[in-house]
């Protein structure tokens, strides 16, 4: 190895001192950082190729303005936040340590202004006393209206959180399900024998990595598997994954959640590590991976050390260091002190040694004569001080030297750039905890391991508390195989490479403090990214927010996008420390998914936009689009609302034309969207009985009849006509609205409550394209559609009348003589392929009888003429009393709803019941919404008798009309009410008339 | 969530939807309001909700239209039985009247 003088490339990037086994030195990338143009190379992440050139300098911290620098070098990462990219691309909070580089990558530090190195709200420092634990309760409680105003626009622009991108995302993102019979969670030692040992079985193995390469401490450590790099094992064991078909190795791919039923959520970054993704490329891709067994080997997270100025740039955790120099071949400093309570901080040493870095110190809090320290300090020509810790940090925007207190309690100044920490490592349990399990502690290796464990997981290598390579391999192989035998597939475990054996030692070490409460001077962080120190925890003890959930809410600890992965156990420690109480006694947080951030983006998929939801479009959806027609959404439906003709000035004038022609002459709607359900079998009459609440045993072969349906506490759920096709053949419609949900209750009602029955549904609704016709010309036009053998005179084929016909010489169709505008009317169902051509027909055909399609604006005004319920009508809180329909509730027979909708209150006469509205003045506007009040009362809720449920401009009446509920309406007709629109600021005189505004002998619709 | 469903096998949560308690049973035909408030009452409005195994109703719209009988633990979300609705109100409407 090189050391850092004579290396090649040490003038472009005076830190890359060696060659890390991730990073290709042979070609160059360029970057920006704050507008500063620097070079990398590929395999680096940002923070690798910043440290290369020196800069540990990155953001600055949340609260306090603290410059901070590059703590981990993973996903781990508290303060190396950055806004990565530009334009609609442009994304905070990204960590560097795992923003791997591109060419031409801009990145910008954030919670600066005006400048990194120059902070004006830096100052924050000196108000620390206002912003310390619990400020959020303390500082901004009154008045509740500066929240709004004043406190929260001042914390945002002091608390930066980087910026969103202002225009829209231009990139897209997927969602995908996959099985397997193993999932591997993380390709270190354990991830990877256990994908091997599951893969050679024959199982169908995922192996997931969130990192771009596989390997995870193989790849930052300098150790030897067999006897040579670790690295190269990894790649053959990569490559023997490859040789397997039934394996699938996913880098890049974050499992983020553990959730029922095997069900794993997994965020693959797709494109993240390129300028754009490629032509059709997602950025991203949410996994749901269904797994049978689920391997988690997602290794540690090394804890840092609590002691006064722990936050300045350029002291970091021991193991990133070792990371960054062997997997990147970057020194992160040119004089280090190690600061470690194990011997795994003390290889930190060795590595730096080895590149050429000067070791300035090693402080092991170890007594005298514990661990490996003397040893590794004799080796590297390092000053060794035991039973000793960090005192404190100087320099502000970079380390300068450290102070250190020997065991004697003696103060000595070492300068130094660089401070490698190791408090020791937390297993990355998340996974385990995410159904609720809590994990326990264990003193010997002071840190949380997995408890109870989701069904079908097990958990392995370092994940478990097993920091050993060697035992980890063996137990990663042994889960995988036996993980893979548990779903079928029985093999012998693979060759596994032999590891040079390691201590780990370790001693409980998480603050060097003298006492939590008592670091006055200096700030000793534990959160670095909610910026939380030791005397925030100290004071909230004191407080009595000596609750583990308490402590974590009141100073927000762990409560940021890391989730205090770094930060959460010595929270604990401290907190126990303070109360008195041992780690395994003050308990731990549950965390929650995901454990990284996932995009909302991500989330969403394909479902942004006019893709948001599903479209249904009905049969003559593309006919009605070259007619010129605007649509409206209905449900997941998209109908034409009306068909504007040229010279028409406004939608209205549109309608109006519309409704005319359907009085006047003929007019067509495609009325598909009701749902429609094909009921059969021997029962099928009795069933609609018990659905319905009016009677359908007498009903003949060939006839409709009008349904109500009741839910089962009384009241009205939907209506539509059902048609009896043959004995025992019956098609009912629904609305459109509860097309779907009507169908779940038959299905309910048959399955549940009636299984003895023989009966049996399928719905219709995509089948059969059906069409109103509706007008006094329908008849006319119907003839020149509806083969002649087909008497439609109105003696043969009435009112309400139901059969299969022929049309346009010979192709099967449904006629119906239903009406919903109250004119002679039809519904003509043909087979949905046929839809268009129907309406082609009726065009042509209806030509000579002025016939025109409406849209559903002008069906809604017809029906609302007619008096016919619908939507707004039935809207889940009236009855069929309140409908005017109490009659039709048999008293002969069992139906859903029959005993809950005699309930007194339900058929009090004072109840809102259905009424017609028509203002005074013709002109005068009422909207649907508005209040029905006495004339002259107090708009007052006391005072309210009912509401306005539909209304429409009527040009058949030549006045505005509408349909509401009115207390006690039956007996009202002829009284003006006062109708109250708050929305509008209106108040207008109505006269309570019939519902039925149009032909209410109905002449024309038996004509 | 999965739920086996017996006609489809294991699938995904989103093809199904929640009814609530299975327990419940709808009064018999020939009651009424006046004689039988309250175990209508009962059925239309109340329902356990324990903390611990549960019999609900679920309906796999998404798939074949059955309606299921789920036994299922609310704490953990654990599933140990999952049949037919059909099945289970034969064997009771057979049983009991
Ligand atoms: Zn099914």
């Amino acid at each position: 190895m090189s050391g850092a003088a004579s290396h090649p490339k040490a003038g472009a990037q005076p830190m890359r001192v060696a060659n890390g086994n991730a990073v290709d030195t042979s070609r160059t990338l360029h970057f920006t950082f704050d507008g500063r143009r620097l070079s990398g190379h590929p395999g680096d992440t940002l923070a690798s190729a910043l440290l290369a050139h020196g800069i540990h300098l990155a953001g600055r911290s949340f609260k306090y303005h603290r410059p901070r620098g590059i703590l981990s070098a993973g996903p781990e990462e508290p303060n190396a936040l950055v806004e990565l990219r530009d334009g609609a691309r442009r994304e905070p909070n990204t960590r560097a340590t795992v923003a791997e580089l591109f060419d031409g990558l801009v990145a910008r530090s954030q919670n600066r202004w005006p400048s990194l190195a120059f902070d004006a709200l830096g100052m924050n420092g000196l108000l620390s006393s206002v912003l310390g634990a619990g400020f959020y309760y303390k500082t901004f409680m009154w008045p509740a209206s500066f929240w709004e105003k004043v406190y929260e626009p001042a914390i945002r622009r002091a608390a930066g959180l980087g910026r969103a991108a202002d225009e829209a995302d231009p990139d897209h993102y997927e969602k995908a399900t996959t099985f397997c019979d193993v999932l591997v969670v993380g390709s270190g030692p354990a991830g990877l024998a256990a994908a091997l040992a599951a893969g050679r079985a024959g199982a169908r193995v995922i192996l997931c990595e969130e990192d771009s390469l596989p390997g995870g401490r193989l790849r930052a450590e300098h150790m030897t598997l067999d006897g040579a790099p670790a690295a190269d094992w990894v790649a053959k064991a990569c490559q023997a994954l490859a040789a397997m078909p039934e394996v699938t190795v996913m880098t890049r791919a974050c499992v983020f959640g553990t959730y029922d039923g095997g069900t794993y959520g997994v965020l693959e970054r797709v494109a993240d590590h390129k300028p754009v993704p490629a032509e059709g490329e997602a950025r991203q891709r949410l996994w749901r991976i269904v797994a049978r067994r689920c391997v988690v080997a997602t290794g540690a997270i090394e804890r840092p050390v609590v002691f006064p100025n722990n936050d300045r740039p350029g002291v970091m955790l021991a193991g990133a260091v070792r990371t960054y120099v062997n997997r990147f071949g970057v020194a992160p400093g040119r004089r280090a002190v190690v600061y470690t309570c194990n011997d795994d901080g003390l290889r930190t040493a060795r590595d730096l040694a080895r590149v050429g870095v000067k070791v300035a110190a090693i402080v092991d809090s170890r007594p005298e004569g514990t661990g490996a320290g003397a040893q590794v300090a004799r080796d590297c020509g390092a000053p060794f001080f035991a039973g000793a810790s960090l005192a404190d940090v100087y320099g502000s925007k970079g380390v300068k030297s450290v102070l250190v207190r020997d065991h004697a309690g003696q103060a000595h100044n070492i300068a130094c750039d660089l401070v490698a920490m190791s408090g020791g490592w937390s297993p990355n349990i998340a996974l385990t905890t995410h159904q609720g399990a809590r994990p326990d502690y264990r003193e010997d290796i002071c840190a949380f391991v997995p408890s109870a464990l989701p069904p079908g997981m097990v958990v392995v290598g370092a994940a478990a508390g097993v920091f050993d390579t060697a035992e980890a391999l063996g137990q990663g192989a042994q889960a995988g195989q036996a993980a893979a035998a548990l779903c079928g597939f029985e093999t012998a475990l693979p060759d596994l490479p032999r590891a040079e054996p390691a201590s780990y030692g370790i001693q409980a070490l998480f603050h060097a403090l003298k006492g939590v409460a008592a670091a006055k001077k200096g700030k000793a962080f534990v959160d670095f990214q909610n910026d939380v120190t030791a005397r925030d925890i100290g004071l909230a003890a004191h407080e009595g927010f000596v609750s583990v959930e308490h402590l974590k809410r009141y100073t927000t600890l762990g409560m940021a996008t890391d989730q205090g992965k770094t930060s959460n156990v010595n929270a604990l420690a401290l907190l126990a420390e303070v109360s008195e109480r041992s780690i395994a006694q003050t308990g731990t947080t549950l965390i929650r998914p995901p454990t990284q951030p996932v995009a909302i983006g991500a989330l969403a998929g394909a479902h942004r936009g006019p893709h948001f939801k599903p479209e249904r479009l009905p049969p003559t959806h593309q006919w009605a689009m070259a007619q010129g027609a605007v649509f409206t959404a209905n449900g997941l439906w998209q109908r034409a609302q009306w068909y504007p003709r040229a010279g028409e000035q406004t939608w209205q004038e549109t309608v109006n034309r519309e409704v005319r022609t359907v009085r006047e002459a003929v007019g067509f709607c495609d009325v598909t969207t009701l749902g429609k359900i094909d009921i059969q079998g021997p029962d099928a009459a009795e069933f609609l009985e018990r659905v319905y609440v009016n009677a359908w045993k007498k009903l003949p072969v060939g006839r409709a009849r009008y349904g109500l349906m009741l839910r089962e506490d009384g009241f009205a759920y939907d209506d539509g006509t059902t048609a009896r096709l043959g004995e025992n053949h019956y098609v009912m419609t629904t609305t459109t609205a509860n097309a779907g949900g009507v169908m779940a209750h038959l299905e309910f009602c048959h399955q549940w409550l009636w299984p003895e029955m023989d009966v049996q549904f399928i719905s219709v609704t995509d089948e059969w394209a059906q069409i109103a016709v509706a007008g006094p010309k329908s008849r006319d036009v119907l003839r020149q559609i509806v083969d002649p053998e087909y008497d439609l005179s109105n003696e043969a084929f009435g009112y309400m009348a139901a059969r299969s016909v022929t049309v346009c010489g010979g192709q099967e169709a449904r006629l119906f003589r239903l009406s919903f505008s109250g004119e002679l009317a039809y519904e003509l169902a043909v087979p949905a392929r046929y839809g268009a051509a129907l309406a082609e027909r009726l065009m042509q055909m209806g030509a000579p009888y002025g016939i025109a399609p409406y849209g559903t604006e002008a069906l809604g005004v017809l029906r609302i003429e007619k008096g016919h319920p619908a939507g707004p009508e039935l809207n889940g809180q009236t009855t069929a009393h309140d409908l005017g329909m109490g009659r039709m509730l048999s008293t002969r027979k069992d139906f859903i709803g029959r005993v809950m909708a005699q309930r007194p209150a339900l058929t009090d006469p004072a109840r809102p019941t259905l009424v017609g509205l028509q203002p005074l003045c013709a002109t005068d506007t009422l909207a649907a919404g508005a209040h029905l009040l006495p004339q002259g009362a107090l708009a007052t809720a006391a005072a309210d008798q009912g509401w306005i449920s539909s209304a429409a401009w009527s040009p058949t009446v030549g006045s505005w009309i509408a349909l509401g509920f009115l207390a006690n309406g039956a007996t009202r007709l002829g009284e003006v009410v006062a109708v109250h629109n708050p929305l509008a600021g209106t108040v207008v005189n109505a006269r309570v008339v019939s519902p039925v505004f149009v032909d209410p002998e109905g002449e024309r619709l038996h004509g | 969530m999965r739920l086996t469903c017996p006609f489809c096998g294991s699938r995904g949560l989103e093809e199904f939807t929640y009814r609530g308690d299975a327990l419940v049973r709808r009064p018999a035909a020939d009651t009424s309001l006046q004689t039988d408030a309250q175990a209508w009452t009962d059925y239309v409005y109340l329902r356990d909700n324990p903390a611990g195994l549960h019999s609900e109703l679920w309906y796999h719209g998404v798939g074949c239209r059955s309606w299921l009988v789920v036994t299922r633990d609310t704490r953990t979300h654990r599933v140990d039985d999952v049949r037919a609705a059909s099945a289970v109100a034969a064997e009771r409407s057979g049983g009991a009247a």
